[in-house]
């Protein structure tokens, strides 16, 4: 009994650094409806120039007491400056273009600040100084406890109490309030959002440098951290309620012991445990525990005007590049046919978020789960029965429809983030089934022996199936938006009202979108294990869905031919880049930076503007 | 922080000369193999795993220098084409293609993770190609999934658990507790330690496990949740910044007083060093004890590596200057760089290694080599720990029984 109290206390503990991380992403959320992905980089700087500061900076020379603390202090003021310096020189420059675009900016300074971090502390682990005053244990119920751990029980209510206070008792509090209520009416009264988004963005990033610099004690510094507390914290806020911070706490306490007390009972469930609790919550609560309905438009969607038609000149330089995709592969090398099937089945995925981000309107954070569903479908029915490619790849875009009809019934329901948000805690928890079935589905060291049928093994044969295939799959995804169901789904992403009025069932649309979705992602990933020949959990990790999303944003959501113009370049750069330097995020994190900057409405959306302008 | 500015200019070199390889490239016809340079595709997880390859990289660099100083093989220098895979088996599998298909290496080598490694030993199969693990633990690699094209370096987990367990197995303890990260290496350490000591010692008890996730290991609970099991022995599989977290709330809590601990790999400097002052004492451990390892093909290769790095070696320096003497005694067996004949020379290879211990061999039976560790108790040195009472455990007498071995691996 006494040590389940203890086992209580280390999830109070937990949870108070989860809050900290997680009050700063929901406090720029509320104001700014940023999806902020660079949130974890931002506290990985906290914890890497806590460091810093408490072992070799000047302070660290005072020592002791003010050594630390002082250096824990400045190292979020630091991280709050280098968070108005990311606002100020780069949202600032895209609020007006389509929300979620923000996501793909901040994806890129993920990159940038990985590299950074790595040239600047080096690739240790770094071990931070125990905290002053609070080194020791003390003893509860015979059992040791660290103080380090006390202390930090209590700063997430105090940090609570603190905000609240801010929020409610200042005029910057009341004006960030009224603006995560709804920021055109703020603006109208005449509000400077500028100097309000700067602060609101400098307040979160130095939440999250101190959440990092108060790990300092307790957990080594390293270059994984950001990327391991960032869908945490995402998690948290969305099971809190955006833009809520007593549910936000709520949230972190319930993660936090749920935590300590399920590894008590069943030792492998870290894995997908707050996925679990995510998905549960927002089937129950679709607004989280604390949230309110969101005021104005889910984020990935915005009206736009009907598709056009295809231009004349667009049809023939379609037939032009698919002549010389017919023609000239006999003359390229093996790599590259295998480079390029890549970028085939790529596009075919992209493709498939496209529908229901562009047109349907739905976000998916977690559209690797379909791509992986039809890799595994293939390679499954591959290992256990022994099915030859062909009929492997006629099972998996059923496969994967069927995951998507069945996680889509619950997706569809919800909106904005929170749908995105649900997508992505299906796609973890099919991704820990992967993980954890090793008997199944091979665990992390996946199934091998995934390859062609002996008459498709050549490199050039295979590429021609794959454009067949890839092709086949883009151009009904395209008759589908151009059809009376694309035009619902339309319908029903600008007008929700309006298209139920007519007749129209708005979820059913979206939910079939869904599904269809999922079978054409299904049918890039059953190809894409058949060129690699073997099947890996990572086929439907979070890492391939952020792709998936970052090839949509930069080709373009609002255009048909984005995610092909996406696809293309993405994959392009990332595999030149990464031939060429070690250094390849950091590159790759500037050109999206350029490209965001520059093509604001996505690549092929930059071209449809030069267009009409002529 | 001169170090990191040391190994900024160290990055940006390489970053250079791997430019400048790509360039020189370009500006020639690939030479047909026969004449010029033997060019090697090196694949691993360098932008994923930085600590670990970085030493071993740095490894593998003077291992070619120093054989290509000398006038390289048959005749020919040794050149290598290293690649990133991030970390992604499916990445490996394109760059792999790459290397073979664009840049016509004669072989593959490297893969960090275990399912990288298993990706690329496939990829060799299908493609009937060599290829030369060197970090890889997974059993897989070279028994179930095992196959003639793949040969593997490094002492395996079973290996690892097997010298661990003859120490335990030494020790009063009865009741043992475990925790491994969540994954196949973490598993497969825990089944197997759990197998091996019940046959040495079948009085012992197994009375829980925890398995937090790799890299986001929640130390606070995971520690109260063994304290809580009451063991005698702890058996570690943690490594990393997993390991130091876990240390470190340890410490404070006291769970490692008077128990006994047996950890994977703990006695490596890569993962000893990280830790600190926060060193643990008298764990029994598998590593590397670098400082203290003093005989005169090893001195040899710390001073070399220091005056070429200005650091000091780690384990994985060991791996990457030994694959790379494995591969330049194979080649010279082999005479030329066709497939079969490198891989017939392989089978049966011997080369002396870098811990200065003798010779080790690249079994036939199975590809895997008798490359050994030290297993020894870990020891706060000042203001970091190192390995103590060590003695080198020869890797070829932690394997199975070779009917064991032929009944696990695919023949044929």
């Amino acid at each position: 009994m006494d040590s389940l109290i203890v086992q209580a206390l280390n999830g109070l503990a937990s949870a108070s650094s989860l809050f900290l991380v997680a009050a700063g992403l929901t406090v720029i959320f509320g104001v700014s409806r940023i999806v902020n992905f660079a949130h974890g980089s931002l506290y990985m700087l906290g914890a890497y120039l806590g460091w810093t500061l408490t072992a070799h900076g000047p302070l660290a020379q005072l020592g002791g007491f003010f050594g630390f603390w002082g250096g824990v202090l400045l190292a979020a003021a630091a991280t709050g400056l280098i968070g108005a310096a990311i606002e100020f020189l780069l949202l600032r420059r895209i609020y007006r273009a389509p929300e979620l675009f923000q996501l793909l900016a901040t994806f890129a300074v993920v990159l940038i600040v990985q590299d950074l971090t790595l040239l600047i502390w080096g690739p240790q682990d770094l071990l931070g100084p125990r905290a002053p005053l609070l080194r020791g244990a003390t003893q509860i119920f015979g059992l040791r406890f660290p103080r380090y751990e006390l202390f930090l029980i209590c700063v997430g209510p105090v940090m609570l109490a603190l905000l609240w206070l801010l929020f409610h008792r200042t005029r910057f509090g009341i004006l960030v309030r009224a603006a995560t209520q709804d920021r055109e009416m703020v603006a109208a009264l005449g509000v400077d959002q500028r100097k309000l988004f700067t602060s609101v963005f400098a307040l979160g990033s130095a939440l999250a440098g101190l959440a990092g610099a108060l790990q300092l004690p307790r957990e080594a510094v390293n270059l994984h951290m950001d990327m391991a507390v960032i869908v945490e914290a995402f998690v948290i806020v969305v099971i809190g309620g955006l833009g809520s911070l007593g549910g936000a706490f709520l949230a972190a306490l319930l993660i936090g012991e749920l935590h300590a007390f399920g590894i008590l009972i069943f030792p492998r469930i870290t894995l997908v445990l707050a996925f679990l609790v995510m998905a549960a919550v927002l089937i129950l609560r679709p607004h989280g525990l604390m949230g309110r309905k969101p005021s104005g438009l889910p984020p990935a969607s915005i009206a736009s005007p009907p598709l056009p038609g295809t231009p004349k000149w667009l049809a023939q330089a379609g037939l032009v590049a698919l002549v010389l995709l017919l023609v000239l592969p006999p003359f390229l090398g093996d790599y590259t046919l295998s480079v390029m099937a890549d970028m085939a089945m790529m596009v075919l995925f992209a493709a498939s978020l496209h529908l229901i981000m562009g047109p349907g309107g739905m976000a998916s954070f977690g559209h690797a789960a379909y791509f992986g569903a039809g890799a595994y479908g293939a390679a499954l029915l591959a290992k256990h029965l022994m099915a030859p490619m062909e009929v492997g790849l006629i099972f998996a875009p059923f496969a994967a429809g069927i995951v998507g009809l069945v996680f889509g019934w619950f997706c569809v329901r919800l909106s904005g983030v929170y749908s995105a948000m649900l997508t992505l805690a299906f796609a973890q928890i099919a991704w820990s089934t992967a993980f954890q079935w090793v008997e199944f589905t091979g665990g992390d060291n996946g199934i091998l022996g995934v390859w062609p049928s002996e008459w498709a093994r050549g490199k050039l044969v295979f590429w021609y199936l794959s454009l067949a295939l890839c092709g086949l799959g883009v151009v009904l995804l395209r008759r589908v938006l151009f059809a009376p169901f694309g035009m619902a789904l339309r319908a029903q992403r600008d007008s929700p009202l309006r298209a139920e009025a007519i007749g129209i069932d708005t979820v059913r649309v979206r939910w079939v979108a869904f599904a269809i979705a999922a079978a054409a992602a299904g049918m890039a990933g059953a190809l894409f294990a058949y060129g690699k020949g073997s099947v890996f959990p990572s086929f439907l990790g979070i890492p391939r869905s952020v792709d998936a999303l970052v090839m949509v944003l930069l080709g373009g959501v609002q255009t048909v031919l984005g995610p092909l113009f996406g696809a293309v370049a993405y994959t392009g750069l990332q595999e030149q880049l990464s031939r060429v330097s070690d250094l390849w995020r950091l590159v790759l994190g500037f050109a999206i930076l350029a490209l965001v900057l520059f093509f604001p409405g996505g690549l092929a959306g930059a071209l449809r503007a030069r267009e009409e302008r002529a | 922080m001169t170090d990191s500015a040391f190994s900024l200019r160290r990055r940006a070199l390489l970053g250079g000369l791997a430019a400048g390889t790509v360039a020189h490239h370009l500006a020639r016809p690939a030479l047909a193999q026969g004449s010029g340079p033997i060019r090697i595709g090196e694949i691993n997880s360098y932008t994923a795993q930085p600590a670990f390859l970085n030493p071993y990289r740095n490894g593998w660099i003077l291992a070619q220098e120093q054989i290509n100083a000398a006038g390289g093989v048959l005749g020919r220098p040794l050149e290598t084409l290293s690649r990133d895979d991030a970390g992604k088996p499916e990445d490996a599998i394109r760059i792999a293609g790459e290397l073979l298909n664009a840049e016509k290496v004669a072989f593959i080598a490297g893969g960090y993770l275990s399912n990288v490694g298993l990706a690329l030993g496939d990829f060799a199969l299908q493609n009937k190609v060599l290829y030369a693990a060197g970090e890889p633990l997974t059993d897989a690699l070279v028994w179930s999934k095992g196959n003639r094209y793949t040969f593997r370096l490094r002492p395996s987990t079973y290996m690892q658990a097997a010298m661990l367990v003859e120490e335990a197995a030494k020790l009063p303890a009865k009741r043992w507790a475990t925790v491994a990260p969540n994954y196949e290496y973490g598993q497969s350490a825990v089944r197997w330690f759990r197998e091996l000591l019940k046959k040495a010692k079948p009085d012992v008890e197994f009375v829980g496990e925890q398995f937090p996730a790799l890299g986001r290991i929640d130390a606070g609970a995971t520690v109260q949740a063994l304290e809580r099991m009451r063991p005698d022995g702890i058996f570690n599989v943690t490594f990393g910044v997993d390991l130091t977290n876990f240390v470190r709330q340890g410490n404070t809590r006291g769970l490692f007083e008077d128990r006994a601990v047996a950890s994977m790999l703990t006695g490596e400097p890569e993962y000893l060093e990280p830790m600190g002052e926060e060193c643990p004492e008298g764990w029994i451990v598998t590593g590397y004890p670098r400082d203290t390892l003093d005989n005169p093909v090893h001195t040899a290769f710390r001073e070399a590596y220091r005056k070429r790095f200005n650091e000091e070696p780690k384990c994985g320096s060991i791996v990457g200057y030994d694959l790379v003497l494995a591969i330049a005694a194979m080649l010279k067996k082999a005479g030329n760089t066709e497939t079969e004949a490198m891989v017939d020379a392989f089978e049966g290879i011997r080369y002396p290694t870098a811990y200065g211990t003798g010779e080790v061999e690249f079994r036939k039976i199975d590809h895997q080599a008798t490359l050994g560790c030290f297993v020894g108790r870990t020891k706060l040195n000042g203001r970091v720990g190192g390995m103590v009472d060590w003695r080198y455990a020869d890797g070829a007498n932690y394997l199975p029984a070779d009917d064991v071995v032929r009944g696990w691996r695919p023949q044929g």
